[in-house]
């Protein structure tokens, strides 16, 4: 139910990034209503009425207080379970990455992003390097690593499609990954304010079918001789 | 010392009085709430209707301005107005007056911080009309966006917001060390420390926890304006530099800082429902036991604003653990006050209302706090409005609801008038009904990936189709704001005309009840003494359903 109001998910491991917000959702669901329900049956069961006296309890002994602590017990048990959760899946994510298919490098600047990639040669820093401003085109069901940098200020890669968030920091290099499970356009954008632009920061990511992207790398290649013998 | 022989300079303006300064604190703070309130009117509008003119503005509020108005008014909101209410204000005016003495240990040292908050509101405001305008940089001010003007256009607005911020915190910390001498070496005899009020414990732990956290920030801002002013390469990656460092140091303080804020607005939740439950509060030690293991467990969470920021993957579970723990001892503390209602006799006073609201709010704010602090789920709901909506439905509650709360209550022994109950009421479920319509469509809002800090939200395709809830929460944030007149109204009219207040207008147990209202200069007219614990409410052995913490034993 929670899940629904999240856009569409098309990573391989999106599924499991909203399987722990759905998880964390029922549980901390179930101890928001108990506590509502509570709090609201005694704000109307014990209003004040005439002749009516309060019964004194302090909650000092240990019998009383154990109304309290069980419940918070409770409490401690349901947060190791979203822990063991959501420990599982950040490892999964951020800490292991599959072997790469496709390096690609991105730079926040503001405010775009740019993005480089390999040409024919399906390798980085050669003469056939495709660089883009705001669009980026992988394959899909291919497992691309993105080098994260920035020129300037810090700047954050967000695709919420594919439950992908990384900030960019000058001076430093991350690298995430990601696998697309179905060709499309999906939002890129940035989510650290970075300057007066930020809101400007709007991207595509085309994730293509493998023939297509092979012909979109071709035709990059043919633009860019044509670019050469007109200079 | 007597009032009455003082002049109007030193009776109401240079006044060592803690009661004035404490009405000078709020006062202060109700202003800016309103400049605050009016910031946030302006960029609702904005986020509803992009890129039209705005009625009470006076034109269109463009990109870089959106990022101003939401940087001053989480600053302003935080620092201006929850600080010096719930903090200062209360805390000055009750902590002399629950322990049963005659002023703060320090007077003078008190004046002087309000003075210096004073000046650094003044600083503050100054930076709006400054060439480049107010910082806009959000309120977090990371570097290398602070480092430099160029990256903003923003010179002095961003060097006016780190003095500004650096004379507010010298303020709160010559208020907190008046609190904790105070507390410690003034208590009325027999005033125990588990016979303390629990709102002078929760303004004591907020004082404990602000004093150990501020000290990095302060060096950590230092050294960001000698970024700014000078040319150093602290934060600065091409001079050797390290962006994150200023995330450390700024988070190191700003988890604590929350807990500054939130205790002193449980604190009043703890006085408040207890005397219109006529029940004392459930587990007293177990909640200062617990709010000090909260406090404690704030220092080592920090990292969990910063799980995507680009820390060491391998930091990011065991912050998170933490994180998440600090859900029990709150657990404790809110089961202890629905506990404190169990066979009461519960009075809907428009204090009690905003008490009782506190803990239906707070609980949607802690629980959706969960989600945030699961490492794994926080790739996602990280900078979205996810987590604008989850520290509002902290914060509002703790400051906006408990701050009412709280005036309410002690207006009469501020002013020695009491508040039109028939307002209150109105003001109560207008403020709660359009806080949720303002804050629950924000909920979803992040959900559905909306991130922070954008003016124009229908540039992106997947927010254009949820549009629908901006301009609902817009709605809601404009009928919040104006939920506020009844409070104005009541509180002005309240203030020259409302019904005269007797000493205890509650039948409250605590000391301050026991001076006139308002107390005078010294407060108590004879010294007090005190017999019992603060929340004797309904005891069995007596007449009366309460029994006053300074009246000898009851005849049996």
């Amino acid at each position: 139910m929670l899940a629904r109001w999240l856009p569409e998910n098309v990573s391989t491991v999106g599924g499991e990034i909203d399987r722990v917000i759905a998880v964390i959702g029922y549980v901390v669901g179930a101890w928001l209503v108990g506590a509502e329900l509570a709090l609201f049956w005694f704000i109307l069961r014990y209003r004040r009425r005439p002749g009516s006296r309060a019964r004194y309890v302090t909650g000092e002994t240990l019998r009383a207080a154990c109304w309290v602590l069980v419940p918070a017990a409770l409490v401690l048990f349901c947060d190791l379970v979203v822990d063991y959760v959501g420990a599982h899946v950040w490892e999964t994510v951020k800490q292991t990455a599959p072997p790469a298919e496709l390096v690609v490098r991105a730079r926040g600047e503001q405010f775009a992003w740019r993005f480089t990639q390999p040409g024919r040669d399906g390798r980085l820093d050669t003469d056939d390097d495709i660089e883009t401003l705001n669009h980026l085109y992988v394959p899909a069901n291919r497992v691309v690593h993105v080098e994260l940098a920035s020129r300037d200020v810090i700047h954050s890669l967000w695709l919420p499609h594919l439950r992908l968030k990384q900030d960019a920091v000058p001076g430093r290099r991350f690298t995430v990954w990601f696998e697309v499970t179905k060709p499309g356009d999906y939002p890129v954008a940035c989510a650290e304010l970075c300057g007066f632009g930020h809101t400007k920061m709007v991207g595509v990511l085309h994730a293509m079918t493998e023939d297509a992207y092979g012909e979109w790398v071709d035709l990059q290649q043919i633009e860019e001789r044509d670019e050469f013998w007109e200079e | 010392m007597r009032g009455k022989q003082l002049g109007f300079w030193r009776r109401y303006v240079f006044s060592t009085d803690h009661k004035t300064i404490a009405k000078q604190y709020i006062f202060t703070g109700l202003f800016m709430a309103l400049v605050g309130g009016y910031l946030a009117y302006v960029f609702r509008q904005q986020l509803a209707w992009p890129n039209q003119p705005i009625f009470g503005f006076g034109g269109v509020l463009g990109p870089d301005q959106y990022n101003a108005f939401v940087t001053m008014h989480g600053t302003i909101m935080v620092f201006w107005v929850a600080m010096p209410i719930l903090l200062s204000g209360f805390g000055n005016l009750l902590i002399p007056l629950m322990i049963g003495t005659d002023d703060m240990a320090f007077p003078r040292l008190n004046m002087l911080s309000y003075w210096v908050f004073f000046l650094s509101t003044v600083v503050l405001l100054a930076s709006f009309f400054v060439p480049g305008g107010p910082a806009s940089m959000g309120w977090t001010f990371y570097p290398p966006l602070t480092s430099r003007a160029d990256y903003t256009g923003v010179a002095w607005g961003g060097h006016l917001w780190i003095v500004a911020v650096a004379l507010e915190f010298a303020a709160m910390l010559m208020g907190g060390i008046n609190f904790l001498t105070t507390t410690i070496n003034r208590r009325a005899p027999g005033m125990t420390f588990f016979r303390l009020p629990l709102m002078v414990w929760m303004q004591n732990t907020a004082s404990v926890l602000f004093m150990f956290s501020v000290g990095p920030l302060i060096a950590g801002a230092v050294l960001l304006l000698l970024d700014r002013v000078v040319g150093t390469g602290f934060y600065v990656p091409e001079t050797g530099g390290d962006p994150l460092l200023f995330q450390h140091l700024f988070w190191f303080f700003g988890h604590p800082e929350v807990y500054v804020i939130l205790l002193p607005g449980l604190g009043v939740l703890t006085e408040v429902i207890p005397a219109f439950s006529r029940k004392p509060v459930f587990g007293y030690r177990s909640i200062v036991i617990s709010t000090i293991i909260a406090g404690v467990l704030s220092f080592v969470v920090w990292a969990h604003h910063q799980f995507v920021s680009g820390i060491d993957p391998r930091l990011a579970v065991p912050f998170s653990i933490t994180t998440i723990l600090i859900s029990v001892p709150f657990a404790v503390f809110l089961f202890c006050l629905i506990a404190t209602l169990w066979q009461g006799a519960i009075r809907f006073t428009t204090a009690n209302l905003f008490a009782l609201g506190v803990i239906a709010e707070f609980l949607v704010g802690g629980t959706t706090g969960i989600v945030n602090g699961s490492a794994a789920a926080d790739i996602y709901v990280h900078d979205t409005y996810f987590v604008v909506a989850h520290f509002h439905y902290t914060l509002v509650p703790a400051v906006l609801f408990a701050g009412f709360a709280g005036l309410y209550y002690w207006f009469p022994k501020m002013f020695g008038r009491l508040m039109s109950e028939a307002l209150g009421q109105v003001h109560f479920w207008t403020t709660t009904i359009f806080f949720n319509v303002t804050f629950l469509p924000q909920l979803a809002l992040g959900l559905h990936g909306h991130h922070r800090r954008v003016a124009d939200p229908t540039q992106f395709p997947w927010l254009a189709e949820v549009q629908h809830l901006n301009v609902i929460s817009t709605i809601g944030a404009i009928g919040l704001l104006l939920s506020q007149v009844f409070f104005l109204a009541n509180f002005l009219y309240s203030l020259v005309s409302g019904r005269r207040a007797e000493a205890n207008p509650w039948q409250a147990t605590t000391l301050e009840w026991v001076a006139p209202s308002p107390p005078p200069h010294g407060n108590f007219p004879e010294p007090v003494r005190v017999y019992r614990g603060p929340y004797e409410y309904s005891r069995p052995d007596t007449a009366e359903d309460w029994l006053p913490q300074h009246a000898p034993e009851p005849a049996r």
